[in-house]
């Protein structure tokens, strides 16, 4: 058999990508104590003394460590006079802004960690303090950033309290829910925060994360990263299929929810296999009036990070295809190791009306963002 | 190095010289952050064995391995490879003699001291 050297076949047009929003930028603090200017004294000083509590095994490292230094980043993204990946803007606008001319960048931050944070009223000022600082340290200094708005799940308040802070600050433009949470998202307890994203016009964004103590598969705790790390879109599984059943789309039916760093092969077996029962399961979901592919094809977008690689390249197409074209929105993943270069994330021809609605007009039309 | 606008990276294998250009094949990740590694081979769950220390590099992105002497992916190799380029180490006066010969003085290592005579 002979071996033939491949070098990264450019086979997307380096035009309609130009100028693409990536739907996963993630921003770090050089430290954990920048967000002590944001805090108020009284949970700076406890963050000083005590520290956060996760429900997670580990302070300041994943669950799953990882094989490339920090928490798994990409080894080129280091900035050469120290502090972490993602946390030095001119290098973000090197590596990745400028360097694609991206128009805008939807940010992600996966710090603070409010949101898993077991005394509530701290994490609700961890969250609230991490949404300042983006605002201050990206936004205000690169409006093609946008604000993701943490908010503290377990404490419905404390979290519909921050998003109505949020709104009408242009800077913001999502909410982040972290998938793994005490319960799936569609359950009762969540619908007032889910209703306050809805009126205030903010999308939910669902990017991997949160450490509720749950187990991070449904048949158990795995033992390897390269096995936690296809969970990923179970997780993502668990929380569509929760909030189709449970009605919430019946009830909030401008509810918008994107799904990130989940990849997306998956969705249409999902939704195959949800139509599948809907037909003799019907009885005990009476409220949903459509298919639920309906209501996923109506509520439901994802990200392309980290792309599927299937073995024949062009079946990616029409998996696209039965996702719907103007559902999908390409992403990045900058700074982390499994990120997806936006010139060889795919392996096929895309066609070039859905090229740029993938790179670009959907997600303008998604977060709302001028052309 | 970047001869001829095409970076390439030169990897020093226990004195022998390989040069792989500085483009992973799989996603186009500059291939000189790469952290240069032995291999872990296993005939049975339970039995690790790290062989070729050194001469295998894991690429700063998604971390593929390729044998740095051949380019040869690990997990692909018969269909990708990273482009190689000869190496050879040759005296400086041989590729091109210049014009101007700067003075010399001897250099002895004498013991732990470096000496330089004047």
């Amino acid at each position: 058999m002979s071996t033939t050297v491949q070098e990264p076949k450019v086979l997307t047009n380096n035009e309609a990508i130009l100028g693409f929003v990536d739907c996963d930028v993630h921003p770090y603090t050089k430290s954990p104590a920048d967000l002590d200017a944001f805090l108020p004294e009284r949970w700076r000083k406890l963050r000083q003394s005590i520290g956060t509590r996760a429900r997670s095994p580990f302070v300041g490292a994943p669950n799953y460590p990882r094989m490339s230094p920090g928490t798994g980043m990409r080894m080129d993204s280091w900035p050469k006079d120290g502090g972490h990946p993602g946390s030095d803007l001119a290098m973000m606008r090197e590596q990745l802004l400028d360097a694609f001319g991206v128009s805008y960048g939807m940010l992600m931050p996966l710090l603070g960690r409010g949101g898993d944070e077991r005394n509530v009223e701290f994490g609700a000022a961890l969250c609230s303090a991490a949404n300042d600082w983006e605002a201050q340290v990206w936004c205000d200094n690169e409006p093609r950033l946008k604000a993701a708005i943490q908010i503290p799940t377990e404490y419905t308040e404390a979290a519909i309290k921050e998003i109505e802070k949020r709104a009408g600050d242009r800077r913001f433009t999502h909410v982040m829910i972290p998938p793994r949470g005490l319960e799936p998202l569609g359950r009762r307890r969540y619908w007032p925060i889910l209703e306050a994203c809805a009126a205030n016009g903010f999308p939910i964004a669902l990017h991997l994360g949160g450490t509720s103590g749950h187990p991070s598969t449904g048949g158990g705790w795995p033992s390897f990263y390269h096995e936690e790390h296809p969970s990923y879109p179970q997780s993502k599984e668990a929380l569509v299929t929760s909030l189709v059943t449970e009605g919430v789309f019946e009830h909030i039916p401008n509810l918008r929810v994107v799904l990130v760093e989940g990849g997306f092969a998956w969705l249409p077996s999902l939704s195959w296999r949800l139509d599948k029962h809907y037909r003799r399961l019907r009885d005990e979901v009476p409220n949903l009036k459509m298919l639920p592919s309906e209501y996923i094809r109506q509520n439901i977008w994802v990200t392309t990070q980290p792309i599927e690689e299937p073995e024949h390249p062009e079946d990616l197409i029409t998996t696209c295809e039965w996702i719907g074209w103007d559902r999908i929105m390409f992403s990045t993943d900058y700074p982390h190791w499994d990120q997806d270069d936006p010139r060889y994330a795919f392996k096929t021809q895309v066609p070039e009306k859905e090229k740029r609605m993938l790179y670009r007009e959907n997600a303008l039309s998604f977060y709302n963002l001028q052309a | 190095m970047n001869p001829a606008g095409r970076e390439i990276c030169v990897f020093n294998v226990n004195g022998e010289h390989y040069a792989l250009v500085n483009r992973c094949p799989h996603e186009g990740a500059p291939l000189s952050y790469g952290h240069v590694l032995g291999c872990f081979e296993s005939k049975r769950p339970g039995e690790y064995r790290l062989t070729r220390r050194g001469e295998m590099l894991r690429c700063p992105w998604h971390g593929w391995e390729f044998d740095i002497k051949t380019g040869q992916s690990w997990c692909h190799p018969q269909s990708v490879k990273a482009r190689t380029y000869k190496v050879e180490v040759v005296p400086g006066e041989l590729l091109a003699k210049g014009p101007f010969i700067a003075e010399t003085v001897q250099v002895k290592i004498d013991g732990e001291y470096v000496v330089v005579e004047v």
